[in-house]
C-alpha cells in the first residue's frame, strides 16, 4: 500500500470498528414501548441487588415481586398466606411446621407450583455448595419434607418461634434453577417465579424493567409496567424526579423537605426498625465498665440527634426495638439529664483527672469509636456522641475505616452500626445480645455478656406464647437498662416521594436494608393509578 | 508487516502474563475481603461458619500463585471463570457490556479525530492569528480538565438546566426497548465528553505538524508553482503533518480506556466500566483479570496500530527495522 491511500485505509478502519459496534449492540429488547404513562410506574431506588436469585438471598424479607413466599406481610407487617392456602400448623412443641399449599398457582413460564418447588428451594439455600450469604437465617431448619404436591412439613432442631417469619423467603421452579449452576447460572439474572410481576430486564447499573404477570394468582396487577431505576446519587436522583423522569424516589430528609409543598407529589415517611447504635465492648476496660456505659445512656441527647441529623425524620432509640413497637416496654425510656450522667460517674469512681477526662484507677476514660468511612448519618451520629460524651468527661476518638479496618478491632474498639428487622424481635435481638454469639462473623458485635439476657433470649424464641414471649422481651429491655452495653441512639424513618396520581399509598415498617420492595411501592401490584 | 505483527504478537504473550499476575498480586495485597464484597448486608448478620463456607466456595482461601494458576489454565482452555460480585460467568459479563464500551469509544474517537484535525489544520492556517489563539489555549484548558468534571458540567447544563439532552443511561428509564433512536440521543452526551477530553491533544499534534510542513521545502515549492491555499494545505501540508497524529492515535488507547471509565460512570452507560470498578472493589479475581487482559490487549493493538499506519504513510519508515 503507497501512502495515497492513507486516507482509504483510515476510513475502512473506521467503518469496520463501527460495524462491530453495531453488531455487538444488539441488547435483547420486547421490541413493545413502555405502555401508556397512566398504566406505568418508575420509581428511583438507590440500592441494586447482586442477584435476583432467591437461592442467593434476594427477596428473604419477602415481597420480592417477580417470587412469592409461602407466607408473606401485610401493610401492618402481619403474616399472611400468600403460596401456602393458610398460616402453617405448628406441632412437636414447636419442632415441626406444616403448610397446605395454594391450588393452580402457576410459575410465569406456565409450569405449575408444587411441594417439590419448596423442598428444592429450602434445600439449596441449605446446601453447603450454595454461596447464600444469608443461610444463618434458616438455622433452626433440620430437613423439608414433600407431603404430597400440595403440602410441606418444616422439621427444626429445636423449637423456635419466629420460624413462620422465615418462610416469607421466595419460592424458586425446580424445573428452572434445577438444572443449571446455582451460583453463577442464567436464573441469577433471569429469573421465573409465581410473583405479580415478571422481569423484563435488568440492565445492571442502570434499571430493572418488570411487566405484570397476567396470570398471577392474586389477579392482573394495574399497573402494568414497572421500572426501578437504580440511581446510587441522592443528587441526581432528586434531579431525575424534578425533570419528570421518575414518578416516585427514595430521598435523604433534606433533599425530601422541598416536596412537602409540592401540589402534585406526596411525601411518605417510613416507620422502620432501622437503628444506629454505638457498641461498647465488654473487652475494653473504659466501654466495658458498668458506670461509664449507664452514664453514656443517660447522658447522649438523643432528641438533638433526630432534630438536627435527621430532621426530624427519625425517634430516639433506647434498644433494637422502637418505642412505637407493642414489643417495646415502657418504662425503659431514658431521658438526657447531663447532672444524672455525671453522679453515674462520679459514684462509679470516675474521677475528673487532666484535661477533663475523667480517670478511674489509673485509667483514663477514653475509647476509640468507628465508623463506616463514606456514610455520612453514621458519621455525624458518631460525632454527635462524642460531643456529648466529652461533656461527661469521657473522650470517644471517632475515626473511619471500611469493615476490613473495623472488623478485627471489634472487640476491644466501639462501633457506629446499624440493624434493624422488623419481622420479628428474635432477629435483631438473639444476634445483638447472647453471649454465645459474640464475635461471631457481626454477630453480638459489643461481646455482650448477659446471663439474664441470654436465658430470657432463649425464652423468647422457644416459646410459642405470645405473653411469654413479651415478659421475656421486658425483661431484655429492663437488663439493658441496667447494663446498656450498646447505646442506641436513632430509629430512623426511610423517606419517599411519590406522584400523586397513584393516590394514597402506605408503607410497610421497613427494616435496615433498603431491600427494593422497601418504600410506597412495596404492593404496586395492588396501586390503582387515576386514568 | 506480517513480520512485525508476529514479533508483536508474541512479544504480547508474556506482557499480558506478567499483567495478569500482577492484578493477582495487588489484588491479594489490597485490604479489601472478597467475602465481605460478596456477602454484601447479610454478611454482617452471617455466622463464621457461613463465612468460612463461602471463603472455601469461592476459592479465595487459596494461596495466590495457585489462584493465578487455575485461572490461566482455565482461560487458556475457554473458560474466564465465573465473576463473584455479579454472579454470571466471566464471559457473559464482558459479552453484554463490551459492545456499548466499543459504541462509546469508537464514536468518541472518530470525533476527537475530526474535529481534533479540523481545529488543528484551521489554527495552523495563521499561526498567532485569534483563531489559533483561542483554539490553542481552549485546548490547554481541556488538556487540565478530568473526564468527569467535564461530564458533570454537561450533565447540568443539557440535561438539568437546557433539558435538551437524557443525563443518563442507555434509553429512556421507562423504556424497556433497546431501539437506536433511543440510544443515540443517549450516546450524544457521553460520547462528547470523551471526545472533548481526547481533543486537546490531536489538536495540538495537527496544528503543530500542519504548521511546520508549512514551512517545509515541498509546500514552499508547491506555493511557488502556483497550486490553490486549498491543495497546499490538505494535500501537502496535511498529509506529513498527520503523520505525528498517526503516533499519537495509537498512544491515547490508554487514556481513552481510563476516561471511558469515568465517563461510563458519570453517565450510567452500561458498558464494562461498572464492571470494572465493582470488580476491583469487590476483589473480583476473575473478572478483574479477564478485563484487565483485554485492556491490555487495546493497548497493544492501539500501538501496532499505530506503527503499522506511520509505516503505510511514510514509505520511508520500515516495519520495525
Amino acid at each position: 500500500m503507497r501512502a495515497r491511500s492513507i486516507r482509504g485505509t483510515g476510513a475502512v478502519a473506521a467503518a469496520a470498528s463501527l460495524a462491530v459496534a453495531a453488531s455487538a449492540c444488539s441488547a435483547p429488547g420486547d421490541g413493545k414501548n413502555a405502555g401508556g404513562a397512566e398504566d406505568s410506574a418508575v420509581v428511583g431506588i438507590a440500592y441494586e441487588p447482586d442477584t435476583l436469585s432467591p437461592l442467593l438471598g434476594y427477596g428473604k424479607d419477602g415481597n420480592s415481586k417477580i417470587f412469592d413466599g409461602l407466607l408473606t406481610h401485610d401493610a401492618d407487617m402481619k403474616l399472611k398466606p400468600a403460596l401456602a392456602a393458610g398460616l402453617p400448623k405448628v406441632g412437636d412443641d414447636g419442632r415441626t411446621y406444616t403448610f397446605k399449599l395454594r391450588k393452580g398457582v402457576k410459575f410465569s413460564d406456565g409450569k405449575p407450583f408444587t411441594s417439590k418447588d419448596v423442598v428444592f428451594t429450602y434445600e439449596t439455600i441449605l446446601d453447603k455448595k450454595t454461596n447464600n450469604a444469608a443461610k444463618t437465617e434458616l438455622d433452626a431448619v433440620k430437613d423439608v419434607e414433600a407431603k404430597g404436591d400440595d403440602t410441606v412439613v418444616f422439621h427444626l432442631k429445636y423449637p423456635y418461634a419466629p420460624f413462620a417469619e422465615r418462610t416469607v423467603l421466595p419460592i424458586a421452579p425446580e424445573h428452572i434453577a434445577g438444572k443449571q449452576d446455582v451460583n453463577t447460572g442464567e436464573f441469577t439474572t433471569k429469573p421465573v417465579g409465581t410473583g405479580p410481576y415478571e422481569l423484563v430486564k435488568w440492565s445492571k447499573g442502570e434499571k430493572l424493567t418488570f411487566k405484570a404477570n397476567p396470570g398471577y394468582w392474586g389477579g392482573a396487577p394495574k399497573v402494568k409496567n414497572f421500572t426501578m431505576a437504580i440511581i446510587k446519587d441522592d443528587d441526581i436522583r432528586a434531579t431525575r424526579l424534578d425533570a419528570g423522569e421518575l414518578d416516585g424516589a427514595i430521598l435523604p430528609p433534606n433533599l425530601a423537605k422541598k416536596y412537602q409543598n409540592d401540589s402534585n407529589k406526596k411525601s411518605y415517611a417510613a416507620k422502620t426498625f432501622d437503628y444506629r447504635v454505638v457498641t461498647l465492648p465488654t473487652g475494653n476496660k473504659v466501654a466495658g465498665d458498668i458506670g461509664i456505659r449507664r452514664a453514656l445512656d443517660t447522658g447522649v441527647d438523643r432528641k438533638a440527634m433526630v432534630d438536627s441529623i435527621l430532621d426530624g425524620a427519625g425517634k430516639e432509640a433506647y434498644g433494637p426495638v422502637p418505642t412505637d413497637s407493642p414489643w417495646f416496654t415502657k418504662g425503659t425510656e431514658r431521658g438526657h439529664d447531663l447532672a444524672k450522667a455525671k453522679k453515674i460517674l462520679d459514684d462509679a469512681g470516675w474521677k475528673p483527672g487532666m484535661d477533663g477526662i475523667r480517670e478511674k484507677d489509673g485509667v483514663q476514660a477514653k475509647f476509640p469509636l468507628w465508623y463506616l468511612s463514606g456514610d455520612k448519618l453514621r458519621q455525624d451520629h458518631a460525632l454527635a456522641y462524642a460531643s456529648d460524651a466529652k461533656k461527661l468527661g469521657i473522650k470517644v476518638e471517632v475515626q473511619a475505616g471500611t469493615w476490613e479496618v473495623i472488623e478485627p478491632r471489634m472487640p476491644k474498639d466501639a462501633v457506629l452500626a446499624g440493624g434493624g428487622s422488623p419481622a420479628d424481635p428474635d432477629f435483631d435481638q438473639y444476634t445483638l445480645l447472647k453471649s454465645s454469639l459474640a464475635g461471631d462473623g457481626f454477630n453480638n458485635m459489643a461481646h455482650y455478656d448477659n446471663p439474664q439476657v441470654d436465658k430470657a433470649l432463649d425464652k423468647a424464641r422457644e416459646s410459642g406464647d405470645h405473653a411469654k414471649r413479651q415478659a421475656a422481651y421486658d425483661t431484655i429491655q429492663r437488663e439493658l437498662v441496667k447494663d446498656p452495653g450498646y447505646t442506641f441512639l436513632t430509629h430512623i424513618d426511610h423517606l419517599y416521594v411519590v406522584d400523586k396520581r397513584f393516590g394514597d399509598l402506605t408503607t410497610q415498617t421497613e427494616p435496615h436494608d433498603h431491600g427494593l420492595a422497601s418504600g410506597p411501592w412495596w404492593n404496586v401490584e395492588d396501586w390503582q393509578p387515576k386514568q | 508487516m506480517a513480520r512485525m505483527t508476529g514479533r508483536r504478537a508474541l512479544f504480547a504473550v508474556p506482557v499480558l502474563l506478567a499483567v495478569t499476575f500482577g492484578v493477582f498480586a495487588i489484588a491479594a495485597a489490597s485490604p479489601f475481603d472478597p467475602v465481605k464484597a460478596y456477602a454484601g448486608t447479610a454478611g454482617l448478620t452471617a455466622s463464621q461458619e457461613n463465612l468460612d463456607q463461602l471463603r472455601a466456595n469461592l476459592g479465595v482461601d487459596q494461596p495466590l500463585v495457585q489462584r493465578w494458576w487455575d485461572w490461566l489454565t482455565s482461560a487458556v482452555h475457554g473458560d474466564l471463570g465465573d465473576s463473584s460480585t455479579l454472579r454470571q460467568p466471566v464471559a457473559d459479563v464482558i459479552g453484554e457490556r463490551i459492545g456499548w464500551s466499543v459504541l462509546l469509544a469508537a464514536t468518541a474517537f472518530l470525533l476527537a479525530i475530526l474535529v481534533g484535525t479540523t481545529l488543528g489544520v484551521l489554527a495552523a492556517r495563521r499561526p498567532g492569528g485569534w483563531l489559533d489563539r483561542a483554539v490553542t489555549s481552549l485546548a490547554y484548558t481541556l488538556e487540565a480538565a478530568p473526564p468527569f468534571w467535564i461530564g458533570l458540567l454537561a450533565v447540568w447544563l443539557f440535561a438539568l438546566k437546557l433539558g435538551v439532552l437524557p443525563s443518563g443511561g442507555l434509553t429512556d428509564t421507562a423504556s424497556s426497548a433497546v431501539t437506536a433512536g433511543q440510544v443515540a440521543s443517549h450516546l450524544v452526551l457521553p460520547a462528547a465528553v470523551l471526545a472533548i477530553s481526547q481533543l486537546p491533544w490531536f489538536v495540538l499534534y495537527v496544528r503543530q505538524g500542519v504548521g511546520d510542513a508549512l514551512g517545509d521545502d515541498p509546500v514552499r515549492g508547491a506555493r511557488a508553482r502556483g497550486l490553490a491555499e486549498r491543495t497546499v494545505l490538505l494535500g501537502h501540508a496535511l498529509r506529513s503533518g498527520m503523520l505525528p497524529v498517526l503516533t499519537l492515535i495509537g498512544s491515547r488507547v490508554p487514556e481513552l480506556i481510563t476516561g471511558a471509565l469515568l465517563v461510563e460512570t458519570v453517565f450510567s452507560w452500561p458498558g464494562i466500566a461498572a464492571a470494572t470498578v465493582s470488580a476491583a472493589t469487590a476483589v473480583d479475581f476473575p473478572l478483574l483479570a479477564a478485563l484487565t487482559v483485554l485492556a491490555t490487549a487495546a493497548v497493544l493493538l492501539g500501538n501496532l496500530l499505530a506503527d503499522l499506519l506511520y509505516g503505510l504513510a511514510d514509505p520511508r519508515v520500515g516495519f520495525d527495522g
